[in-house]
């Protein structure tokens, strides 16, 4: 059974948006109990079923990477996530809708993933400001989930969400926002189901179906220490 | 003080809650306030070596800015730490006040206890007097300085001289990486069997959705198909390989730190460190030795490091200068080093120590945490660094500050010195040795 083909989600964001409820809902239909620190990077797994209804039904292994820590951490923090970053076929941004800075943030946690192979030297070209272009030809699918719903009065919540879509605009990415503590946002049918579903659908066309219907094999591994001038440019 | 309250106000924003959302302001007011009497109190100190302004009206600012310390100190932050700490209980939010007025009060009567077993009330003086506080947090500030500084003391050398580094080549890294990725995907394909047993445990006709609760998993033990006994081995095999995970993370963080502080010794920068690190751990060492001598042969120094340096150089290099001016001026430079440098180091560690430690959740206690122990810290500075100066320009501060024994601090300051040097020196060694032995085994 663990022949099935699989891609791989990052889920990235600032320490306390929820990344570990909400890959835990994700993943096991369950609220997380007792939410804790995340050391490192936490995996799991979920089976999800490519064009479901449809003929052409194929069941996928989905990996979700929770890569946790902050993003303006120490050098070396940084330079030893950065090997979880490798051949990454999606990519979730979470952040707090009651927090702004981690919205904020999002942008330079989705530079550190996308320009993952500057992250050696420790020195980023653009030094984190946003830059469109950077993103122009990114192919990375993004999808961007919100936390904490719950915590946000009626009365503020229009504004946040129209910041929000605006956030998800210049990710050129659908939205979600929920609370992972409730199951009911992401039920069967929901309209945020509905989106997540078509976010792994597009991850996994990316990885195993281009346009023209042909399979592409697996991508290489990005080279490190091996050679300095061999760059490789990803999704050449 | 203007002044210092805004330099408070700036470091807070800049530094402490860069990543952080501000939601309540007093925790901010709070923290800057107690900035800016500490550092006040620091100047007057400079004030009365200089002589700046009349010496009644220097004594009546003491006064003043003592007070209101001890009143921040001992009841203000006390009493919003415990309102922090309750709120962040969902349970009891509804009697919040209540809550965290029974938590100030058992911190209250805690610390009244703490002065009984130390030789410091006179029974002269009531019982809210300002000596009575003022010996209480002094003990308390002065334990949390000697911590500090002996591990200061012992770690400052370890951390700048190069001599320490361990041998780290980009292949030891690699392979650590390697090990990571090899047993992030251990944990995947386990997960994966959990997954699709799982699933073909729904498909296969429960009416629940999950099985809730512990019949629901007898239930599904015995009604279905054998291989999902073994889920709860495998359960626990991923669980341990999870640890096993974690640990690799942290191990290969240390090693690209390592590696950066190699590359960081190379440069110029690096290697002036280098050689500063050695006069401070020939200062280091120097301080443990005057520490141990002082508790050995149980005596406090009476006259301070300025008039010694003098009398030996007029008595054994017999150069004759005018005494009293250059004792002035060079006190006034010493104390002023003294200053800056601990309150510089001290809000360093702090930031360093917020960073490590700090979450959306907590930052608010651990801000006013913070902002208690400065304080502490501060007040019992003042008191130690009356042994550093002249005996001119101690007279005020005894004065101020009652008849405390000031002797007794002193030699408190050198025990716990002395022990969490030691200590952190027992330490040190043990995380040196460990920590190649873990990278030799293949």
């Amino acid at each position: 059974m663990a022949s099935l083909d699989r891609v791989k989600v990052l889920v990235l964001g600032d320490s306390g948006v929820g990344k570990s409820s909400l890959v835990h809902l994700l993943c096991q239909n369950q609220v997380l109990g007792n939410p804790s620190w995340t050391v490192g990077c936490s995996v799991d797994v979920r089976v999800h079923d490519y064009k479901e209804g449809t003929p052409e039904e194929k069941t996928f292994y989905i990996e979700l990477w929770d890569v946790g820590g902050s993003v303006g951490g120490a050098s070396s923090v940084k330079s030893t996530r950065a090997v979880f970053f490798n051949s990454v076929n999606g990519i979730i941004l979470v952040h707090d809708l009651t927090n702004k800075k981690s919205s904020q943030n999002l942008y330079r946690w989705s530079l550190e993933a996308v320009n993952r192979d500057l992250v050696p030297s420790g020195v980023l070209v653009t030094n984190g400001d946003y830059d469109r272009e950077q993103f122009a030809d990114n192919q990375i699918p993004l999808l961007v989930i919100g936390t904490k719903l719950d915590q946000i009065h009626e009365a503020k919540r229009n504004e946040v969400l129209t910041r929000i879509a605006f956030l998800a605009e210049d990710f050129n990415a659908e939205e979600i926002n929920l609370d992972c503590t409730n199951p009911r946002y992401l039920a069967a049918g929901s309209s945020n189901a509905v989106k997540l579903s078509r976010f792994f659908d597009k991850v996994i066309e990316k990885r195993y179906f281009i346009r023209d219907g042909n399979q592409i094999p697996g991508f290489p591994e990005r080279k490190r220490f091996g050679g300095g001038t061999l760059k490789n440019l990803h999704y050449d | 003080m203007v002044f210092f309250f805004g330099f408070g106000w700036l470091f807070f924003m800049r530094q402490l809650f860069k990543d952080y959302e501000v939601r309540q302001y007093v925790v901010q007011v709070i923290f800057s306030v107690t900035f800016a009497f500490s550092c006040t109190m620091f100047e007057l100190i400079i004030f009365e070596i200089l002589g700046v302004l009349s010496s009644s009206s220097r004594y009546f600012h003491w006064k003043l800015n003592l007070c209101v310390i001890l009143l921040i100190l001992v009841f203000m932050v006390p009493f919003y730490i415990g309102y922090f700490i309750v709120s962040t209980i969902r349970l009891l939010h509804r009697q919040r006040l209540l809550f965290s007025c029974g938590l100030w009060l058992t911190f209250m009567y805690f610390f009244w206890k703490l002065g009984d077993p130390f030789p410091i009330l006179s029974p002269k003086h009531g019982i809210l007097s300002i000596e009575q506080l003022i010996s209480r947090v002094g003990v308390i500030g002065v334990t949390l300085m000697a911590l500090l500084s002996g591990f200061g003391a012992v770690n400052c050398p370890y951390t700048y001289m190069s001599y320490f580094l361990r041998n780290v080549t980009d292949t030891d890294i690699l392979v650590l990486e390697r090990r990571l990725l090899q047993t992030m995907d251990m944990i995947i394909s386990k997960k994966k069997r959990i997954a699709m047993a799982r699933r073909n445990l729904f498909q296969k006709g429960d009416v629940n959705n999950k099985p809730s609760g512990f019949w629901g998993m007898i239930k599904s033990v015995t009604t279905s198909a054998p291989g999902s006994e073994n889920l709860t081995l495998i359960q626990q095999e991923v669980d341990a390989l999870e640890e096993l995970s974690r640990q690799l993370f942290l191990e290969t963080v240390d090693l690209y730190a390592t590696k950066e502080r190699i590359e960081y010794s190379k440069t110029f920068k690096g290697k002036y460190f280098n050689f500063l690190g050695y006069f401070f751990s020939i200062y280091c060492v120097w301080k443990i030795f005057m520490a141990t001598i002082n508790i050995v042969f149980d005596r406090v120094g009476k006259t301070d490091p300025v008039t010694r340096g003098i009398e030996i150089t007029v008595n054994y290099l017999g150069i004759q200068f005018d005494v009293k001016f250059w004792s002035q001026h060079i006190s006034f430079i010493l104390v002023g080093i003294i200053i800056v440098t601990s309150i510089r180091g001290l809000l360093i560690t702090l930031t360093k120590f917020f960073y490590a430690i700090s979450s959306s959740k907590s930052s608010n206690v651990i801000v006013l945490l913070l902002a208690q122990i400065m304080g502490m810290y501060f007040v019992s500075s003042v008191l130690l660094i009356r042994m550093s100066m002249p005996l001119e320009y101690r007279t005020i501060i005894t004065e101020v500050l009652g008849e405390l024994q000031f002797n007794f601090y002193h030699r408190w300051f050198d025990v716990i010195f002395l022990v969490s040097a030691l200590s952190s020196i027992l330490f040190l060694y043990l995380a040196h040795k460990q920590a190649p032995e873990k990278h030799m085994t293949p």
